[in-house]
């Protein structure tokens, strides 16, 4: 018999209660609720710790936390798909709320209004960012989003070939390769130069900014890709989008990307939000779950999750996708940053980025040992070439109170991608550059 | 003539665009304090930009209004089956939110993230403890998305041993969507096994199926009838015979968590669902958490990453995430939901050996005091001993007052109670499916209780009141047939 002593503080029931409960059931003991489970395997022995206090918990929790070394702690230079940017008090004070935290999915509408019109708002605003004309309510992250695109790509065209360009983010990358395993597709990385397109190739993949942080020429791949009948599939990081073209102006037929940036702190990877957007003509195979505007018996506005016949709980095996989330309560935290920057804040922001980039870029590159081996355009993120293996760099330079950027020497020889935003003073910035030259000068 | 409440009801659905005037602000941000650098050719940048321009009381009182238009646990009772809508303990966020975790970048070098690893791999270790299997790994970021994990383990394994034949994977008709939908992603053929008239698994029908086509079996134990398969040892063998994987779907773990370890039985392979048994708040749709637990046969195969622990010479230890030798491969860019994870692991810290095993025994009387109360009041399909959920059906209500199971849920609304779920398990008529877990007081529960007897009542003397509600919500019943017929998903000029 367990242990009938120990009180949860968050079970309400006594042994007074239960007594009532099981004499009102018309049984003896609360074993016998559990006679179908075979009894040898009933009640085992759990190795866990002890039950600990809040307050013991809450220390060492705090000893854990203590452990790790914190950007804001320390300058941190580091991007590749999980960005930091100021976020205003407003957005984790709405959050915060238990109506929006506590709630569940708003499969009954009419006790789910702001759940559902604040998910309407979500959809809206990314539409008006990113230029596409519908968008869902968002899904795990920006690679599952990629991954589902692709899939979407091939049921429209009913063609099994993914092109993908090799400037993809390579997690990103890894990511479809886990969803395409099973359905039997074919995956082609293509470069800039050399994008070869056929009559099997469902769609074509672009990350823009790509993983390294520069600009590809989209006007003349969105061309490559519809003179083929090859679907566009656009990876977008939507701080960017406050000042560069958005992938709706340039011909994309699916929109995707990392929402993280837009109001969430980077969490140790998760929870984010993967964006997914898409042309008119498309919608009911996006997957994901999506609100329309709508009325109640008496005519007034009222919003609902719309167009199930899509979805797993309506059309099991033959779904869109077996998502079942909606990532909500992380798409509110970006709908509420989005309107609090609001239209001057976005394009701001993304200036900040853009010249304190620039100006980093530029204090490195004329570092003697470290050279910036990609041109072109790029926004927050550049890669540079050090004198160093980057992950002798980057314990030197915590040394120096520095997270280095991420160390891509895979791809590019003794590659460092590095990443500047808003949050990254003039001083850091400085602070990075002397501190790359001591260990420049001394390897 | 527009009501007082119409017309307040109308300020409170104007949207954001709809409330911006030019050159209003939400915010501030520093000056620009390096150099300007050259822009970017004019083809890159975007001319227009349409985003709100709000002040920041006025976003925050239109977000503070309608948040008063949702229900949400900390304001109602929800007795929806399958879902598990226990209390959220308010430590959980306050641990999740700690600097030290939510500031730290994914990509930091290991050495410098060494807390936030401990405590993956504690978790990791808790869960394996509780399903008595010892592989897991916490990169899912859902329930789905661990069923699409197993799956494509389940996949892996058949395919190392050259295994090609086996294409089919069993699901009871009583299952939730997503099985079927993960099984198809991992590119199997479903094929659907019945239950007996007892709410079991059919033990001829699985006999029959059971060939060396047979690729395994997905099972939620209990059922989503919030019953025990008293067969399920038979079941389990059954399909192990034949070679195939059977997986576990934890949605209803609050049953049985800490009273039997799904190892034990012999399962493969199954996934836990965070925001179910282990408190992670819903967030009105998400985020969820789908950890993914393996025994001896997949372990192998779990999504990358895993944490692990190893310790040197001095005895001092370190902790490092990698990639499982024949891993299915990562689901998502970055490690889980850590923000998840960090409340289920503060959830299973608080209550420890002595809380975790409670948790079943008092979800599973409330369930059963509520079975005993409404029986006679509603239709009662499997008239046995349920586990943490019972499914009634309106079938009798239905056939003789016209009042479906969806004018009852509606009801409930009026009396401020969330409805339960409806319409599933697809196998019962006029489905209502209650779970009240383990966090609800006996007081709650009798007031539910007389709010559904009242309600039967009602059905019988006034099914109009029943078909019109909810009667007091901001929203009367809403036309879902339109917003499919007419999409309009966007806001527009």
């Amino acid at each position: 018999m367990v242990d009938d002593t120990f009180q949860s503080p968050y079970v309400p029931n006594t042994n007074v209660d239960r007594r009532r409960m099981l004499n009102a059931i018309g049984i003896d003991s609360v074993e016998d609720l559990f006679t179908d489970i075979p009894a040898r395997h009933l009640n085992p022995v759990l190795d866990l710790p002890p039950a600990a206090s809040e307050l013991e918990l809450m220390e060492y929790a705090n000893q854990l936390a203590s452990m790790n070394k914190a950007p804001g702690d320390y300058a941190c230079f580091l991007g590749a798909g999980s960005y930091r940017h100021y976020i205003p008090a407003v957005v984790r004070q709405i959050t915060g709320r238990s109506e929006y935290m506590t709630a569940y999915t708003p499969y009954q509408p009419e006790v789910s209004q702001g759940t559902l019109q604040t998910a309407y708002e979500f959809q809206t605003l990314i539409c008006q960012l990113t230029g596409i004309e519908v968008a869902n309510l968002g899904m795990y992250d920006g690679a599952s989003s990629m991954a589902e695109a692709a899939l979407m790509a091939t049921r429209i065209t009913k063609r099994d070939r993914i092109a993908v360009l090799d400037t993809v983010s390579p997690r990103y990358r890894e990511v479809l390769d886990t969803y395409l395993q099973a359905p039997g597709l074919t995956v082609t990385t293509v470069s800039p130069n050399e994008v070869v397109l056929d009559e099997d190739t469902a769609c074509l993949i672009v990350q823009q900014p790509n993983f390294y942080g520069y600009f590809e020429e989209v006007d003349t791949l969105s061309k490559m890709a519809h003179d083929n009948d090859t679907l566009l599939v656009v990876s977008v990081d939507p701080i960017s989008l406050g000042m560069f073209k958005p992938p709706g102006e340039y011909g994309a037929d699916i929109v995707v990307g990392e929402g993280q940036g837009l109001g969430v702190p980077p969490s140790f990877g998760g929870p984010y939000v993967g964006l997914f957007g898409c042309k008119q003509e498309y919608i009911r195979q996006m997957p994901g779950r999506i609100v329309g505007k709508t009325v109640d018996t008496e005519g007034c506005t009222a919003y609902v999750l719309t167009l199930q016949t899509r979805e797993q709980h309506i059309r099991r095996e033959r779904a869109t996708s077996n998502i079942c989330t909606s990532v909500a309560l992380i798409a509110l935290m970006s709908t509420v940053y989005m309107a609090s920057l609001g239209k001057q804040g976005l394009r701001q922001v993304a200036e900040l980025c853009y010249h304190k980039a620039h100006y980093a870029a530029s204090l490195i590159d004329r570092i003697p040992g470290y050279y910036l081996p990609m041109s072109g355009t790029f926004f927050q993120e550049f890669v540079v070439q050090c004198p160093l293996p980057p992950s002798e760099i980057n314990k030197r330079l915590l040394d120096h109170g520095i997270i280095g950027g991420l160390d891509i020497s895979d791809q590019v020889p003794n590659g460092m991608l590095v990443c500047v935003s808003e949050l990254n003073s003039r001083n850091e910035i400085e602070g990075l550059a002397s501190a790359l030259t001591k260990i420049g000068a001394r390897p | 003539m527009k009501s007082l409440s119409e017309r307040l009801n109308e300020d409170r659905r104007r949207l954001l665009m709809e409330r911006s005037v030019p050159g209003r602000i939400g915010t501030t941000l520093p000056p620009l304090d390096v150099p300007e650098a050259n822009l970017p050719d004019d083809h890159l940048l975007r001319e227009k930009l349409e985003m709100p321009e709000v002040s920041e009381g006025e976003l925050v009182r239109y977000f503070s209004q309608i948040s008063q238009f949702n229900f949400s646990i900390d304001h109602n009772f929800y007795p929806l089956g399958s879902c598990t809508m226990k209390y959220n303990p308010k430590l959980n966020d306050e641990l999740a939110s700690l600097q030290g975790f939510t500031q730290i970048h994914p990509l930091q070098p290991e050495a410098t993230v060494q807390g936030a690893l401990k405590m993956l791999w504690e978790l990791q270790e808790s869960l394996a403890t509780i399903m008595g299997m010892p592989g897991v790994s916490l990169a899912p970021m859902a329930g789905a998305d661990g069923e699409l994990a197993g799956m494509l383990m389940a996949r892996a394994y058949h395919l190392e041993r050259g295994d090609t034949r086996r294409k089919n994977v069993l699901i009871p008709d009583s299952a939730h969507g997503t099985n079927p939908a993960s099984a198809a992603m991992a590119g199997f053929d479903v094929v659907q096994l019945a239950s007996d008239s007892n709410g079991d698994t059919d033990l001829n029908a699985l006999r029959a199926a059971a060939d060396d086509k047979l690729a395994g079996l997905m099972i939620t134990l209990p059922s989503t009838l919030g019953l025990f398969d008293t067969n399920i040892e038979e079941v389990i063998r059954i399909v192990r015979d034949a070679g195939g994987i059977i997986y576990g779907d934890g949605a209803n773990l609050n049953a049985i968590v800490g009273r039997v370890k799904l190892g034990d039985l012999g399962f493969d392979v199954i996934h836990s669902n965070l925001h179910k048994t282990f408190t992670q708040p819903h967030g009105g749709g998400g985020p969820g958490s789908g950890p993914v637990i393996a025994g001896p046969r997949l372990v192998d195969y779990l999504p990358a990453p895993v944490a692990s622990r190893t310790c040197d010479s001095y005895d001092t230890e370190s902790f490092t995430l990698s990639r499982p030798l024949k891993s299915i491969g990562p689901l998502g860019a970055f490690h889980g939901n850590f923000g998840a994870l960090a409340r289920a692991y503060a959830y299973i810290r608080t209550l420890g050996s002595q809380g975790i095993p409670l948790i079943s025994i008092d979800a599973v009387i409330n369930a059963n005091y509520i079975l005993s109360q409404l029986r006679g009041h509603y239709d009662l399909p499997y008239d046995r001993t349920c586990m943490h959920e019972v499914v009634f059906s309106a079938s009798t209500l239905k056939r003789s007052y016209g009042v479906s199971a969806l004018d009852v849920s509606k009801r409930l609304i009026d009396y401020g109670i969330h409805p339960p779920t409806m319409y599933f398990p697809l196998i019962v008529d006029e489905a209502l499916m209650i779970e009240p877990t383990e966090t609800e007081s006996k007081e709650t529960l009798d007031y539910f209780i007389e709010v559904m007897k009242t309600i039967a009542k009602e059905a019988e003397d006034d099914p109009d009141l029943l078909h019109e509600a909810p009667h007091y919500t901001p929203n009367r019943r809403v036309d879902e047939a339109q917003a499919a017929r007419r999409p309009e998903l966007r806001w527009r000029q």
